[in-house]
């Protein structure tokens, strides 16, 4: 496979293509007759999912820098470039946006009945800007794609949602685009302070991180991103704009709202927080801030999300409590932690996603989504039963679905550092089963009493076909996730070698050293071999 | 034992070779043990889907699937009835085989057999891979072989149901779950297994689903176990954090580089046991498994009887290092198991639920388990294991063969009475004799009758007990006096409702109606063979184990009972370091009771009482006059009311637990959530709305406005600037 992708130069271009297949789809899926749109938009999705499948191949797992690299300036004036790259975090990323969206728009196919090309082409409008944030390495341009996921977005929930899809579609809207002013306005410091001290305009992700920056300095900085990547995470109290969000969006967009775009706030964490302010990053203010708003997060939404009457909006409330995980294993600051919080990342992508699609076929057949309304469905859909079952025991973390994984890893990697928080989040395990059991069971099991349940039919050939890969992917990854691990490895371990060497330089700064160096560079090391490469690459480009 | 098994030896040894290599242990394909019960849940879980189609079909029209004669059924119907028991019994003999291979090797090490890196993050890995020894060989025998007869049993009492093919393909997944438990070669493959074999439980429990008494009993009991559960996963992270790894053999191998009673390998201990206290029902989360019994009978005869349920006892006995290191939690361990032991015998003695006495009776039992373990006395805690096994799948087995037979009387005359009241049968010994028979055999060995099984295995629990509490450093002595009293006294109350539960279901008069006695009728073969198999296990499956201080008395047939101390001597590789570590710190055990008197003497006290607790009860619960449940008019009281209803302890759960979190839970939602931070929300919206409003008052259109505005702010940015 590796030498096939070699032949076609895959490297050098699949990024790109990632990018601007969708955009190009766009065109397509107007171009065509309205009742063809979701045909052409999904086999369009497809063609970019098999492309990014060919990342697994062509990602050099021995690397912790990033790969596959490629810029172009942009705007050279301020030193905006158009540069790619890939590495151990971002790859598996990138294939959950392209696998998440092609099984969005399948699922789509009778949820969505109006505007059908516009809805399809902001879907693919949607994909491009997600993949563009996780495959960006210029700060600017990631924050063009990052804002630039919110418009269809808003759209998507705008038009196509429920009741209230108004009051939820500008909440979405202002809660995170305030967030994310206040990180442009620190991008925008780190611009000029990079400008001054290196002596050229630059946005370039390798160029910001040799800025040193004083203490204090790291700890504004890292709490304007801060601030924008917890709304979006979302971070308790940040996160009352995401229930209703899911509640009014339309099926596909609460699966790419949960699988993607939350993870474009954890996401964040891992690749600016860290390794930009590696000094505020382990504060133990901000550290232990950041842990307790993780814990609460899993301990007081899945008690919220266990009295909701509404299933989708327990669902909804249960995302917050699976990326306190996230949160968790991300400060852990350890290896297991990180690694962890990437795979729970990947787990809640696909069976919160699932769960969102199962519901949404269950909203199709009866018109309601109030727990309450439905009872013994087993008995009459029991493919549908068994789908629902299998997926929500990976999202509750059942040994054996790639759930336990992730929150295991997590947890391990919190009890490191932080055995107290670390047990408090545990106490999640038994809350995950108080949320999601009884839903289970007054949904499918009990007795099947009304006509409108009697009638529900299973699940037909298209949702078999979206609800196979789904859970085949959650059992295999929760039997073998090391595949997984070990591609992410060398890209965690620099992001944490890099926030320790910082924890090093920041006792000098106690001692009154002004500036923390950036850690020097190591011929041995890979990782910031790649980053002085990068470096120079973009020297060279002035 | 060692005759039924000795042609499998020559099997395995493969005739000649076998003398020259007989210390050698060669694994004999170990992963098809547990991949066979997988296959069997993947093939009977098609067979259930395609079935599914079917019967929803049904229920669509407003009818419910017929399954018709059994002659003329549909294949996936009739394909599990070989497809389940099957896998099983493949699963059982290729087990037989490594045990002759282990028997006839000397294995000092346990042999691991790798397969895949299951994680590997960097600074932490876990392999796939079975660990094959001595306790994991008892283990895989009591699952494969007691599962196999359960299994086989289960098509004469499930076939008409319109469920079977999902039945057995739960059935077979909790095995492989149980075989991936017992045969996992590091505790967090270990929590695979335990919180699969909860899963099925879930399943099974609920199998029923459309009972909503049912399915909230599943629930229940998955709920209850994550509690425990938790206490394993911290376990587990404790140890990463002091050995850097959760595999057995390293942990154990570093384990005494941990300080003798420190807090943290008595912190490590305490929450296992807090895992094994959820998982095996002790006080105070032994609250599921009556529940439990609203699943298949054949069900808790496997899961909540024979195997899961004694999955803490293993993971004591497992860590028997961990635990002999941690005084304290070892005594916690024997605390809660003598305490469970009591408490459970007694609610035991007002149920009228044939199943709810069998429910109580194996959470006592399993309190007796853990006094062994507790008192560093392994083998004997896997012993009573293993012979709990063999009598109580034989009466819970029994009772599902009573049920069946009360079930199809009932259904004859439509009647709506309950199967499982003790109190509607009596006299069921005329109608089905084999079943009595057996079930008499299991009630003398779990009564501790000599010389039934149970009796060598209770008896070495107790016995150890005492001797525990006398060694030279014996810590908290005084206390294991008391265990070893209250555990006495326990086995004279098993005594009693066991003796109870049989006068009352299979003799006196029959009150199950004139009218259903006629339809009464024995179990049929695929039902009752299960059943006699396991009441020889039931007679002579102590005699593995005869202790070698009573051998030689009349206790040990003056030495003519075999295999003195076998199973004993059989786990000493595992369990050598454990009694090292007591030895060391604790001297030598005594050699005699709290009041006096050595191991013959007590053995024959306790086996001499039960045996006259057992007659007296007889004569007792026999003269009693019962009636049928819809004459019976009395209410119980005092304390009586008290037992049966299970001293309120699940009244007080929902009063002090489950409702306050519930209201919590109401008030995180409404008021914080809700009011709190989206009212913060909105307001903050409001305000911005009410600026934008106030700032468009100044839009006034006039260039004069806009030329005042402009100067202030301009004025106001430079005296900022400047100051």
């Amino acid at each position: 496979m590796s030498a096939l992708l070699e032949s076609i130069g895959y490297s050098d271009w699949a990024l790109h293509a990632l990018v601007w297949l969708p955009v190009l789809g766009i065109g397509l899926v107007l171009w065509v007759e309205e009742a063809q749109a979701k045909t052409v938009a999904f086999w369009w999705s497809m063609v970019v999912l098999a492309l990014s499948l060919g990342l697994w191949w062509a990602f050099d797992p021995t690397q912790g820098g990033m790969q596959m690299q490629s810029t172009a300036p942009w705007i050279p004036g301020w030193g905006v470039s158009y540069s790619l790259g890939i590495d151990g975090i971002s790859l598996f990323m990138v294939m959950l946006s392209t696998f998440s969206t092609s099984m969005a728009i399948l699922g789509s196919f009778n949820y969505i009945q109006s505007r059908q090309r516009a809805f399809y082409a902001l879907m693919l409008l949607l994909e491009a800007a997600v993949v563009g944030v996780f495959v960006a390495t210029d700060v600017f341009l990631f924050y063009v794609f990052f804002e630039l996921t919110l418009v269809p977005m808003y759209f998507i929930v705008g038009v196509w949602g429920g009741e209230r899809r108004i009051y939820a579609a500008i909440k979405f809207f202002l809660y995170t685009a305030f967030g994310s002013l206040l990180m442009l306005v620190a991008i925008l410091y780190l611009f000029w302070k990079a400008k001054t001290l290196l002596g050229f305009p630059t946005f370039a992700y390798a160029d910001l991180l040799q800025v040193p920056l004083s203490g204090t300095e790291q700890l504004w900085l890292f709490s304007a991103f801060a601030l924008a990547f917890s709304v979006k995470v979302p971070v308790f109290p940040l996160h009352t704009w995401l229930p209703d969000a899911h509640v009014e969006a339309p099926t596909p967009g609460s699966v790419i709202l949960a699988a993607v775009l939350l993870k474009m706030g954890t996401y964040g964490f891992l690749r600016f927080l860290l390794p930009l302010f590696p000094v505020a990053a382990q504060h133990p203010t901000v550290v232990t801030t950041m842990l307790v708003l993780g814990v609460i997060g899993i301990l007081y939404t899945a008690w919220v999300a266990a009295v909701q009457p509404d299933a989708k909006k327990l669902v909804a409330y249960t995302s917050v409590a699976h990326m306190g995980f996230v949160v968790l294993g991300v400060f852990a600051l350890t290896v297991n932690g990180l690694q962890g919080g990437l795979i729970v990342m990947i787990s809640h992508g696909i069976s919160t996603g699932a769960l969102f699609l199962l519901l949404g076929m269950l909203y199709e057949r009866r018109h309601t989504r109030t727990i309450a309304e439905f009872g013994g469905i087993a008995r009459v859909a029991p493919w549908f039963a068994t789908a629902f079952v299998i997926t929500a025991l990976a999202s509750i973390g059942l040994p054996g679905t790639s759930g336990f994984v992730g929150e295991f890893l997590a947890l391990l990697g919190t009890f490191e550092t932080h055995p107290t928080i670390a047990f408090l989040a545990t106490l999640g395990v038994i809350f995950a089963a108080y949320y999601m059991l009884p839903m289970v069971q007054t949904v499918f099991f009990n007795k099947l009493e009304t006509d409108e349940n009697r009638k529900i039919e299973d699940l037909n050939g298209r949702e078999m076909a979206i609800m196979a890969p789904l859970c085949a992917l959650m059992i295999l990854i929760g039997w073998n996730p090391t595949p997984l691990l070990e591609r992410m490895e060398p890209s965690v371990r620099a992001v944490i070698e890099r926030v320790e060497a910082a924890g090093v330089a920041d006792a000098a700064i106690e001692s009154g050293v002004r500036f923390v160096e950036a850690p020097p560079i190591d011929p041995e090391d890979p990782a910031t071999l790649a980053e002085a490469d990068v470096a120079s690459a973009a020297d060279a480009d002035e | 034992m060692s005759a039924v098994i000795a042609p499998v030896i020559a099997l395995a040894q493969g005739g000649g070779q076998a003398a020259a290599e007989a210390a050698h242990f060669e694994p004999f394909l170990p992963g098809l043990v547990v991949l066979l019960p997988l296959l069997g849940f993947v093939l009977n879980g098609i067979l259930a889907l395609r079935h599914g189609r079917d019967s929803a079909a049904a229920v669509r029209r407003g009818e419910e699937l017929d399954l018709g004669d059994r002659a003329s059924r549909p294949a996936t119907h009739t394909l599990p009835t070989w497809i389940g028991p099957g896998v099983l019994g493949a699963a059982f003999v290729i087990t037989l085989v490594n045990f002759a291979r282990m028997f006839g090797a000397d294995l000092e090490a346990p042999v691991i057999v790798h397969y895949w890196t299951w994680i590997a993050t960097g600074t932490f890995t876990v392999e796939a891979a079975l660990q094959l020894d001595q306790l994991s060989m008892i283990m895989m025998m009591v699952v494969t072989g007691v599962g196999f007869l359960i299994h086989v049993f289960s098509v004469g009492y499930m076939r008409d149901d319109a469920g079977y093919p999902r039945y057995f393909a739960y059935l077979n997944l909790f095995v492989f779950f149980m075989l991936v438990l017992v045969m996992g070669s590091s505790y967090a493959l270990m929590f695979v297994g335990w919180e699969g074999v909860g899963l099925c439980s879930y399943l099974l429990i609920g199998y029923w689903f459309s009972d909503r008494e049912k399915s909230d009993a599943g629930k229940k009991a998955f709920i209850v176990n994550r509690i425990g559960d938790v206490g394993f996963l911290i376990a587990m992270f404790l140890l990463f954090r002091a050995f850097g790894t959760v595999d057995f053999v390293p942990v154990f191998a570093e384990a005494e580089t941990l300080v003798y009673a420190g807090g943290l390998v008595t912190a490590i201990t305490l929450f296992f046991f807090l895992g094994a206290v959820g998982k095996s029902a002790q006080i105070p989360l032994h609250i599921w498994l009556p529940d439990a019994m609203a699943g298949p009978t054949p069900v808790s005869a496997l899961i909540h009887a024979a195997t899961m349920v004694t999955a803490g006892v293993y993971l004591v006995a497992r860590s028997s290092v961990l635990f002999a290191l941690a005084p304290l939690s070892s005594a916690v361990v024997a605390g809660i198991g003598v305490l469970t032991a009591l408490f459970a015998a007694t609610i035991a003695l007002k149920q009228n639920d044939i199943k709810k006495v069998l429910a109580y009776s194996t959470v006592s039992q399993l309190g007796y388990m853990f006094v062994g373990v507790g008192v560093g006395a392994y083998a004997a805690g896997v012993f009573h294991l293993m012979t709990h096994a063999f009598f109580k799948a034989l009466l819970f087995l029994g009772s599902g063969a009573v049920i069946h037979a009360m079930h199809d009387a009932y259904h004859s005359t439509h009647s709506h009475e309950d199967a499982q009241d003790m109190r509607n049968m009596g006299g069921l010994k005329t109608y089905m004799p084999i079943t009595w028979a057996t079930m008499w055999i299991a009630t003398l060995a779990i009564s501790g009758i000599w010389p039934f099984a149970g009796f060598f295995s209770k008896d070495e629990i107790i016995w150890q007990t005492a001797a525990f509490g006398g060694a030279e450093n014996a810590p908290y002595a005084a206390l294991y006096s008391v265990y070893w009293i209250v555990a006495l006294a326990a086995a004279m109350l098993t005594a009693f409702y066991m003796t109870r539960m049989m006068v009352m279901t299979f003799h006196g008069e029959n009150r199950t109606g004139a009218e259903e006695s006629k339809h009464l009728h024995e179990a049929p073969a695929v039902m009752w063979v299960p059943l006699a198999v396991l009441a020889v296990l039931s007679v002579f499956g102590g005699w593995i184990n005869v202790p070698e201080a009573i051998q030689t008395s009349w206790v040990g047939l003056f030495g003519a009972l075999p295999t003195g101390e076998w199973l004993h001597h059989w786990l000493e590789p595992l369990t050598a370091q454990a009694h090292h570590i007591q030895e060391a710190n604790l001297g030598e055990l005594a050699h005699s009771a709290p009041f006096g008197g050595g191991e013959v003497l007590w053995a024959t006290i306790s086996t001499a009482a039960a045996a006259v607790v057992v007659f007296l009860s007889i004569r007792f619960v026999g003269g009693q006059k019962t009636v049928p449940v819809a004459q019976d008019e009395t209410a119980p009281s005092g304390f009586g009311a008290v037992l049966l209803n299970k001293y309120y302890v699940d009244e007080f759960y929902d009063r002090f637990v489950v409702q306050p979190i519930v209201r919590a839970s109401r008030f995180c939602w409404k008021t914080i959530d809700s009011l709190v931070i989206d009212g913060a929300v909105n307001a903050v919206g409001l305000v911005a709305k009410a600026f934008g409003w106030g700032v468009s008052m100044f839009q006034t259109g006039s260039v004069n406005t806009y030329a005042f505005i402009l100067t202030v702010g301009v004025l106001v940015i430079l005296g900022v600037a400047v100051l």
